[in-house]
């Protein structure tokens, strides 16, 4: 029998505490309000004093309002009945199906021995080149996408997610606008993705406490189908909000802020769930990625600079397009020696003449002469952002390296290009 | 003496408050009993009759009421033949085992044994009954891998002179056997194994004297060997925004480091990364010794997402190794990935402990921590006359790239190098991209220092002009500041960046680095006859050309001196005279 109690002796921010025996960290409870009920977890024990953080915000619940102790911890379920389904930030359906309780998991689980870790050799191919040939995406990568607000990355996001060849596809939404969420879920509807997709979707207007579970509700799902031997794809939107959340009961919490109010444990908070991505050895894997919104366009601000740190790499988006300098795939290396003897070459050789594009417009607006070579090199910048760069061309790689060398070709010499002969000999366009 | 036990009071995430009876010692090691699980944890603050402990694992399910079993042990890590090889987690768990145990996953509360307790080692005493024994002297050897490991006199038994009573003969035993027997100077007798437990956080001072690191530790990287020495038994760090290469350039160095051993703290990093070590270091091989690198190398690893307490005790664990094989008069190289990120660990319980902060809320004794640690680095002369080292490297990830932050500020207080990367290198593609001018390093490397310093003076005076450049652009600067210029990027590129994916370019030795910079030297001090820039830029192009090439090639081969020969002729094409100033030690 679980004791229900009925004096809440403190309430702030979302955070009550109640005085009761016998409760476990991490457990979970039910708090009904005169506003209806809402889950909480244990997120401090003081004798017995009891912290909970109360998913739904505390706001109108009073100090003789109900806690019910429910002895376990957060919990949700696995099955195959999950696909096509929607639900919100604390796992309850939002598409009016059934509750599902079968098959209950623990969530935020124990990390991965890295001993049963294996090195990443697939690429995903998304038909983006400045992904596909720039900064390949890797099967089990955790790849956040920086980006200012306003910045077009949950199309972005859903475009991966249709045209990567996955298993299965699991959105978290963090604060996700509600018309982001209809984006999402029209985009994979009409894409016919829907039923291999489940969505944990806590939106902006949801109380942001429920938040803070999506990605481990998400990512223990995902474990649980890649153990499976399941190729899992995880799209969290917005980590940003999650990390905001995660302030919002630290300082509720009165702990000692470390930078711009930030608790100290945001890296550890953080990385404990971008590690959740893993090629299993002789299992399946999960893919992680993640929206991270730059507050001000600062790649120092310490949400993307700690997540800078963790991930295995970025993309940038600015003005639309995916930045080739900002960006960094880290396991690029493991997957473009195998898919065209060109590829690297080709990859090095174009951002290198990019790099000197943007020198020689520099000096073009600063007013200095422009010789015949910068001249050239205005005319290639201007090819590669529109036939590369912009994000609606969508090709598959290898005619994506053509398309690299037809650039090259209609703007430079061979040897102007800083690219092996043998290459050159092999793949430069013929004269038509 | 009985061991206490104490009760669960308050938790709060990794930590908890625990209410005691009977004694325990501040850093002593307690067992929450959760369940059938027992979690490790570890006293940080005794007030009263509560103490406050920091838990080596998560905490879910933890509650009040929960008994704790003290050890009456600090945290401490086994000694002994076998560690070499091995993959283990902050507290010393072999991963591959826990792995054929628990599966996918690191069960919290199972803690293994670091060392086969079945193996058999072929052990040789050294010492006959009768003699007189100091802590740390050798009882014998046994062969581990490509080293005589010496079984040394535990130490951990107080200090005294011992006299041994028996010894084991000639053959194989297993860690636990006995096998010697010791009396102190008061007729106590103590039995010994080859194993014996260190607590982590004491140093191990069982030496005559510590000295000065002198020589250089080669790491066949060109900038650092040549520009930004390091010494054995010498301390350096590697602060550098994300994606800077930090941990790449810990790999190769892991790799080429002329040292006998190497241990990788990966601490708070990328599982990913341990990885590919792991399943990489097994296939290579040492060019010393011909045999696996693994064979030379520990890896202690814990991840950023295994538990945050733990993080803070493996760089300890992995110090603790590497003296303990510098008392066997070996040079070890410990290479910590990040130690920011185990000065945020501290910062975290700090914060739970709710002590004052100080900058950034990393706790006030940020400083005096960092100091001791890199402090067990250092070159030591045993009580046998042999010589041992531990240096240590660490990289630093601080918070937006600012060196300012404190964990830098504090580490380069103490190092004796500091090789700081700059993301301008690394967007540019320059690696390793450690920042030339803004590095520095205290001690002496293999090349004559006053070549070095007009080397680095040419690179100095070439950036000046090059940010110069900028405002008034090519048309407004002389030809003179336009030579420096060129050979200053010159030098960067034909020297400085080194390919490390390249089989020849990836490690470079000593006797190379010597012979090459001679001549970049020669080309630096050189006073070339050149008309205008144009024909300055192409001249210099060139020759960086055939540097670029002469560097791909392998140093005994045909074409090395083939190219050689082509460098020497560019050279004698344009040369005028030497710059009169470098005349005193150019030497030619």
């Amino acid at each position: 029998m679980r004791k229900v109690y009925t004096k809440i002796e403190s309430i702030s921010g979302s955070v009550i505490t109640v005085r009761a025996e016998g409760i476990k960290n991490g457990d979970l409870a039910v708090v009904t309000s005169a506003h209806g009920t809402s889950l909480a977890n244990v997120i401090r024990l003081k004798h017995d004093l009891v912290s909970l953080q109360v998913f739904a915000g505390a706001r109108g619940i009073s100090t003789g309002d109900e806690v019910r102790f429910l002895g376990k911890p957060m919990q949700v379920s696995f099955s195959d009945n999950l696909l096509g389904r929607i639900f919100d930030g604390s796992g309850k359906p939002r598409d009016n199906g059934p509750v599902l309780e079968e098959n209950m998991i623990d969530i935020g689980g124990p990390s991965v021995n890295p001993a049963m870790r294996i090195i990443p050799t697939n690429m995903i191919r998304t038909g983006i080149p400045m992904i596909d040939v720039f900064n390949s995406l890797v099967e089990s990568q955790k790849l956040p996408i920086f980006s200012v607000s306003g910045e077009p990355y949950n199309q972005l996001l859903a475009r991966i997610a249709l045209q990567a060849e996955v298993d299965l596809i699991i959105l978290g939404g963090i604060g996700l606008k509600y018309d982001d969420y209809l984006y999402f879920k029209e985009t994979l509807e009409e894409g016919g993705a829907m039923s291999r997709t489940i969505f944990f979707v806590h939106t902006a207007s949801d109380p942001t406490v429920e938040g803070l579970l999506v990605p481990d509700i998400s990512l223990a799902v995902a474990e649980q189908f890649a153990l499976a031997g399941k190729k899992v794809l995880v799209l969290l939107t917005d980590m940003t909000n999650f990390a905001d959340a995660m302030k919002e009961i630290a300082i509720t919490m009165e702990q000692v802020p470390s930078n711009r109010g930030y608790p100290g444990d945001l890296y550890s908070q953080l990385a404990s769930r971008y590690e959740k991505a893993v090629d299993f050895k002789d299992a399946g894997s999960i893919t992680v990625l993640a929206a991270t919104t730059m507050p001000g366009d600062d790649v120092t601000h310490p949400i993307p600079d700690n997540t800078g740190y963790i991930t295995e790499g970025q993309y940038y988006l600015k003005n639309g397009r995916i930045e080739p300098f900002g960006s960094l795939s880290r396991l690029k290396q493991q997957v473009n020696d195998k898919s065209r003897d060109d590829h690297r070459a080709l990859m090095d050789g174009m951002i290198k003449l990019y790099a000197s594009f943007n020198e020689s417009q520099e000096k073009k607006s600063m007013g200095f002469r422009m010789s015949e070579w910068d001249k050239k090199l205005l005319t290639y910048g201007e090819l590669f952002e529109s036939k590369m760069m912009d994000l609606s061309v969508n090709i598959p790689l290898e005619q994506a390296l053509d398309l690299g060398w037809e650039i090259l070709s209609t703007c430079l010499e061979p040897d102007e290009t800083g690219l092996r002969s043998e290459l050159v000999k092999k793949y430069w366009p013929k004269e038509a | 003496m009985d061991k206490s036990t104490g009760k669960v009071i308050g938790i709060t995430g990794n930590m908890v408050t625990v209410k005691f009876d009977g004694n325990i010692a501040m850093n002593e090691v307690g067992f929450i009993l959760v369940g059938d699980q027992k979690l490790k944890s570890e006293v940080i603050r005794i007030n009263g009759d509560t103490a406050e402990m920091q838990v080596f694992e998560m905490t879910q399910g933890v509650s009040v009421g929960d008994t704790v079993a003290f050890s009456k042990e600090m945290l401490s890590v086994t000694l002994g033949p076998g560690l070499l090889g091995q993959v283990y987690d902050g507290l010393q768990n072999p991963l591959p085992e826990l792995a054929e145990q628990c599966g996918f996953f690191l069960q919290r509360g199972v803690y293994l044994n670091a060392l086969d307790g079945e193996k058999k080692w072929d052990f040789t005493p050294t010492v006959k009954k009768g003699d007189t024994l100091r802590l740390a002297d050798s009882l014998g050897t046994v062969p581990e891998g490509i080293f005589e490991h010496q079984i040394m006199v535990p130490f951990t038994m107080p200090e005294d002179e011992y006299q041994v009573i028996s010894i084991a003969k000639k053959g194989s035993y297993t860690i636990h056997d006995e096998i010697a027997v010791v009396k102190n100077s008061k007729g106590r007798e103590y039995k010994l194994t080859m194993i014996f437990e260190w607590p982590v956080k004491r140093p191990v001072k069982l030496y005559a004297e510590r000295l000065k690191p002198v020589d250089p530790m080669v790491t066949k990287v060109r900038l650092i060997d040549t520009l930004l020495p390091v010494a054995r038994g010498g301390t350096y760090c590697i602060p550098g925004p994300f994606g800077a290469g930090k941990t790449v350039l810990q790999q190769i160095t892991s790799r080429h480091a002329e040292v006998d051993i190497v241990i990788i703290a990966a601490c708070g990093e990328r599982a990913g990364e341990v990885v590919e070590t792991l399943i990489e270091f097994p296939e290579l091989t040492d060019p010393k010794t011909g045999k696996s690198l693994m064979e030379r190398t520990i890896i202690i690893c814990n991840t950023s997402s295994m538990p945050v307490a733990a993080r803070e005790a493996s760089v300890y664990t992995a110090v603790s190794l590497a003296e303990y094989y510098r008392q066997m008069g070996l040079h070890v190289l410990l290479l910590a990935d990040s130690t920011s990120r185990w000065a945020q660990a501290m910062r975290e319980m700090s914060g739970r402990l709710e002590e004052i902060p100080g900058e950034e809320a990393f706790p006030a004794y940020l400083e005096s921590v960092i100091a001791s640690f890199y402090e067990r680095a250092g070159l030591v002369q045993l009580h046998n006359g042999k010589l041992g080292s531990v240096t240590i490297g660490g990289t630093v990830s601080p918070a937006g790239g600012n060196f300012e932050e404190p964990v830098t500020q504090a580490t380069l207080k103490v190092v004796g190098a500091f090789h700081g990367l700059s993301r301008e290198r690394s967007d540019a593609r320059k690696y390793p991209a450690i920042h030339p001018l803004e590095s520095w390093s205290k001690y002496e490397g293999v090349i004559d220092k006053k070549k070095v310093t007009y080397v680095t003076d040419i690179l100095f005076r070439g950036e000046e002009v090059n940010q110069m450049m900028k405002v008034v652009g090519e048309e407004g600067t002389s030809l003179e500041d336009y030579v420096i210029y060129l050979k200053s990027d010159f030098v960067d590129y034909a020297y400085l960046q080194q390919n490390s994916f390249d089989p020849v370019d990836g490690a470079v030795s000593i006797e190379r680095q010597q012979y090459v910079f001679d001549q970049l030297f020669r080309v630096t001090v050189g006073e070339f006859t050149l008309d205008d820039k144009d024909e300055a830029r192409q001249y210099f192009n060139q020759l960086r050309q055939l540097f670029l090439d002469w560097n791909g090639v392998s140093w005994d081969s045909d074409s090395f001196k083939d190219i050689e020969k082509s460098i020497q002729d560019k050279i004698e094409e344009k040369w005028n005279s030497s710059d009169p100033h470098a005349k005193s030690f150019s030497g030619k």
